[in-house]
């Protein structure tokens, strides 16, 4: 069943080039953000399915650590996109 | 019998991480690719880490996986509402086939 997770892999892989080509060409700064945003959730399940390819259990805490990550950075960017400070 | 059930769950969220990636791609306005990538694609990441937690069964790296479920399932919708906002305050325009602008008639009604 090993072939199955490549597939998935490859998949999510397409999709990872597919938010690159969105951050590449977006005509805006708000539809960059949006691209990182998405690039981040869909990393963090790439490293849960090579947590199961691999079978070994510290991928997980990669996926954990990256969606904390990601998820301050599109705050801040959201903030610096509303023009405010990030105290406000 | 765990194992298929975690490939099927897999695959559903495998399909929509696809299918929200297309949206990101194909959509006209970035209000469209929002809609499109945040929800489908944490739904999807939603599934995929319910199959890995079926997959491992009642260890450790399954209740790591629930963790990251649940605090996905938090700040996804967080992280897309804050830059719904803030780019509807940096002043990018809605596509021109858009009909409603309900956070712009409510900010010139508190003007006015």
């Amino acid at each position: 069943m090993d072939i199955t997770i490549q597939v998935f892999l490859g998949i999510l892989l397409v999709c990872c080039f597919f938010c690159l080509f969105r951050i590449l060409r977006g005509p805006s700064a708000p539809d960059r953000t949006v691209a990182i945003d998405i690039l981040g959730i869909v990393i963090v399940s790439f490293c849960a399915l090579m947590a199961v390819i691999t079978g070994k259990d510290f991928f997980i805490n990669v996926a954990i650590v990256w969606s904390l990550v990601s998820f301050i950075g599109t705050l801040a960017l959201a903030k610096y996109l509303q023009g405010r400070d990030f105290d406000e | 019998m765990n194992e298929i059930i975690a490939y099927i769950l897999m695959g559903i969220g495998v399909g929509f991480n696809f299918f929200g990636c297309l949206g990101l791609i194909r959509f006209p306005d970035i209000y469209n690719r929002l809609q499109a990538g945040t929800k489908c694609v944490t739904l999807g990441t939603i599934f995929i880490l319910l199959g890995v937690m079926i997959f491992f069964g009642f260890t450790g790296t399954s209740s790591k996986a629930l963790l990251c479920l649940l605090f996905i399932l938090i700040t996804s919708p967080t992280a897309a509402h804050a830059i719904s906002k803030g780019a509807h305050r940096a002043g990018v325009a809605l596509w021109k086939k858009s009909v409603v602008d309900k956070y712009k008639e409510d900010k010139e009604g508190t003007k006015g």
